[in-house]
């Protein structure tokens, strides 16, 4: 196995930002049919390194071989011609244009003008092949996120990569599309290509992949055969200690009424139905959980329990209080706090600093405010507190938080959310794309929370988190709820089937 | 009648046709994801320097690449403040503007012999004429549409060829999706600064030629503000035809239309004083835009490029 001439050979690569060394000397190999997990905490510089590859971030030190040639990678495009391709995080589509057009977007022998039904006839071929099913002529806009996903891994596969680059892939799918995607991995790589994998998810590293290398800290810290390592030993190295799986959550006492839906409607932003009568109680103490693909009126839910949507009908009670249709302040002041599932759109302010992050949802109120002229001092204070509190690494409360990771700037709303928590929290994918100890540290603070007696409403993709945090499950197919179970009393398939809108039981599709 | 409505149309064709220069000019660079906000001091100055051209050379092919020169260097000033100093579009769009419409008044005053009225009316030399097409410029109603100067003419092919372009080729294709996503363009080995450039400059030497046909062939000659703001209606009739170039003319025949209807009222002789026909063709723009995208926001179909007047660069948060 060592004696393979490897694909893709990186040496001693160093990456630095402003402040930041991202990369430091990370070495990188990866085998023709292969996989390689690369394993690593948030910020880490996993996402870095690969950008690196795929020709988007130019390394400051280091070197590029492919199959042993000594390689410049200056743009994507010589990323392209050397065939790597990369699946985004964010997935790089154009959400206004067809499927196909989207395939062919900046390919330099394509003629000038090109005909769409040959392109679109060789993608059907393609997705037929590696079971992608997708339509060439439909609009970004109108596919599921697991189908985006498939465009992107078609775009890859149309440019005819034989290096691909996945980055976090199984983050926003179902646990059978994720299933499926090992699937289509596994078969290009019996094809003879190759392919790196960024997951922070150990079940998925023992499932996908051949090789792991661990990042700490932008540093390469292990390489290991997937199948001489365990989950456990794994999460150690990559958080440089022992991480618990298992949450402890104590018995609780359910207190009133917090939160009680009755008939919600609402509708999406094209004017289509997105809640179809939403009805639910959320007691004070109590974790109730939304289980559901995206898009399936998670985000029109969340907007109208905090004003930012209006319903068209239905009631909210919250505290037993008429709230629906009120304005995001006044929910605020009722005690609602809010983490929201876009965190820069809509959690973080990026071009101001930590500190005032912070303090944006108490600065209207001594002792942050005295007559409406805002006392820095105590703000500062206050951000330094919650901090050391929430262990959110920022190099100074100054810092913008724009260049804060992903998982500090989720720490961040966190801490001012549960600071301003007055009773009920709803909480959209808080621990989305965080990493373990982030993870542990978000589910634990939930807990936490409940246990003190606020009611939560925890929106998630993640079967396993729900299924450990929330008491009752509740599951959302295009705005309805299809049905509603005790977490201890739910399993992972049936909660998977139904989030299909399979009737559990009868095995057909609904409609 | 019939004599009414066709020469409505034709000087609606006229009065439009300057206007779909610059819109579709201005749909090619927005589409890129550039705002330029400085087509009335481009338009002004293209239109005075080829009427210089016109008045010194007596060249009129010459005048329309000296507009067409001008239009693109001021357009390229944009784009390097825009695209490399990565500065705010709104505020290098707007000083192109204050320092066209200046600069264009200030050349204006010294054409011509010894004059220091400020005013050069009339033009000494030649101008854009009518070609009239055999046969076709001989129907009814219609034949305005075939008895037009050689620009008015070319813009008929530009605009479905534009739409063409934007829609059918390769790089038009490129073009929509540096407009709309720059990151994913770049990722997709796309070079968004050139590409930019290339239409933001490009998109240029069309209002460039928009401002020549001001002075060249509608109102031949040199007056202060020929424009009369239209460098300010293109950018309303840019958002009126949803940057779509096939839908510019329906933007300059409104415009062109009810500048056409009030000038037939203002010569038949009636009570309602001219300002306020003067005032028309703008507030009707500005209505029309106003119902317009109040309708498409209901509807969720604005088609503005999504990464309008934002910079791009690689490697920032």
């Amino acid at each position: 196995m060592e004696k393979k001439t490897p694909i893709l050979e990186m040496k001693g690569i160093t990456k630095r930002f402003p402040n930041v060394v991202a990369n430091e000397q990370v070495d990188l190999e990866l085998y023709p049919g292969e996989v390689l997990a690369l394993l690593g905490e948030n910020g880490a510089g996993k996402s870095c390194l690969m950008n690196v590859l795929a020709g988007l971030y130019r390394a400051d030190e280091g070197e590029i071989f492919i199959q042993g040639k000594r390689v410049e990678i200056n743009s994507p495009r010589d990323a392209m011609l050397l065939g790597i391709g990369m699946v985004h995080q964010n997935f790089m589509l154009v959400d206004t244009m067809t499927v196909a057009e989207n395939i062919i977007l900046g390919l330099s022998d394509l003629p000038f003008v090109p005909d769409m039904g040959t392109v679109s006839k060789r993608i059907r071929e393609l997705s037929e092949r590696y079971n992608l099913q997708v339509d060439p002529e439909s609009h970004i806009w109108q596919l599921s996120v697991g189908e985006q996903q498939r465009v992107e891994i078609l775009k890859l596969i149309y440019r005819g990569a034989e290096i691909l680059i996945l980055d976090e892939p199984t983050a926003v799918l179902t646990p059978q599309e994720s299933k499926q995607l090992n699937r289509i991995i596994h078969q290009m790589t019996r094809e003879g290509k190759s392919a790196i994998f960024i997951t922070h998810k150990m079940e998925e590293v023992i499932a996908f992949s051949d090789w792991v290398r661990v990042l700490h800290k932008g540093r390469l810290v292990t390489v290991k055969k997937t199948s001489q390592t365990n989950p456990q030993e794994l999460a150690r190295l990559m958080v440089g200690r022992d991480v618990l799986f298992r949450l402890e959550k104590k018995d609780r006492n359910l207190g009133g009424v917090a939160l009680e839906l009755k008939d919600v409607q609402a509708v999406d932003d094209k004017g289509l139905p997105a809640l179809n009568g939403i009805s639910l109680i959320i007691r004070s103490g109590e974790i109730l959980g939304i289980a559901g693909v995206a898009g399936n009126g998670q985000k029109q839910l969340v907007e109208v329990l905090t004003g930012l949507r209006k319903t068209t009908g239905g009631k909210i009670r919250i505290f037993g209080e008429e709230k629906s249709n009120k304005s995001p302040l006044e929910i605020i002041n009722t005690g609602v706090s809010h983490i929201p599932a876009d965190r820069i759109a809509r959690g973080i302010a990026g071009d101001m600093s930590v500190a005032n992050n912070l303090a944006m949802k108490c600065y209207r109120k001594p002792p942050l405010a005295k007559k409406g002229i805002l006392h820095p001092k105590r703000i500062l204070d206050l951000a330094n507190r919650m901090i050391e509190l929430f262990h959110i690494h920022t190099p100074t409360p100054h810092t913008h938080a724009k260049f804060l990771s992903g998982g500090n700037i989720q720490k961040t709303i966190l801490a001012r959310e549960i600071d301003a928590c007055r009773g009920l929290l709803i909480a959209a994918y808080p621990s989305r794309g965080l990493d373990v100890g982030a993870t542990e540290f978000v589910r634990n603070q939930m807990i936490a929370q409940s246990e003190s007696g606020t009611a939560i409403l925890l929106i998630s993709e993640d079967l396993e988190e729900l299924l450990t945090v929330a008491d009752k499950i509740a599951v959302l197919f295009e705005g309805h709820i299809m049905g509603i179970f005790r977490s201890n009393e739910a399993d992972t398939e049936r909660l998977g089937m139904m989030m299909t809108g399979m009737k559990e039981g009868i095995g057909e599709l609904r409609d | 009648m019939i004599q009414l409505v066709a020469s409505l149309l034709a000087i609606t064709l006229r009065a439009g046709t300057s206007l779909m220069y610059a819109t579709i000019g201005e749909i090619y660079t927005e589409r890129s994801g550039i705002l330029n906000l400085g087509i009335e001091g481009m338009m002004l100055m293209s239109a005075v320097t080829s009427f210089a051209t016109v008045y010194y050379t007596g060249n009129l092919f010459l005048s329309i690449l000296v507009a067409m020169l001008v239009g693109g260097t001021l357009a390229s000033l944009h784009a390097f403040l825009s695209v490399t100093m990565r500065a705010n579009q709104v505020v290098s769009g707007l000083s192109i503007t204050l320092f066209g419409s200046g600069m264009a008044s200030f050349l204006g005053q010294r054409l011509g012999p010894e004059s220091n009225s400020g005013y050069l009316v009339g033009l000494v030399g030649s101008k854009f004429e009518p070609i009239a097409i055999p046969v076709f410029s001989l129907m009814p109603i219609f034949g305005a549409v075939f008895n037009q100067d050689i620009l008015t003419y070319i813009v008929y092919v530009l605009l479905p060829v534009s739409w063409f372009y934007l829609y059918k080729t390769r790089d038009g294709l490129n073009l929509r999706s540096v407009g709309e996503n720059p990151q994913t363009a770049d990722a997709m080995g796309i070079d968004v600064g050139k590409v930019r450039y290339m239409y933001t400059i490009f998109g240029g030497m069309l209002v460039g030629i928009g401002g020549a046909h001001l002075s060249l062939s509608y109102a031949p000659g040199w007056t202060e503000n020929i424009t009369g703001g239209r460098g300010w209606i293109v950018i309303a009739l840019v958002i009126f035809s949803m940057w779509n170039p096939a839908r510019a003319i329906w933007g300059a025949i409104l415009f062109g239309g009810i500048n056409a209807v009030q000038f037939r009222l203002q010569a038949s002789g009636t009570t309602i004083p001219a300002s306020y026909l003067n005032m028309l063709p703008y507030l009707a723009t500005v209505f029309v835009l106003v119902v317009l995208t109040w309708w498409e926001a209901l509807s969720k179909r604005i088609g503005a490029p999504s990464a309008l007047a934002k910079s791009y660069m690689r490697e920032e948060k």
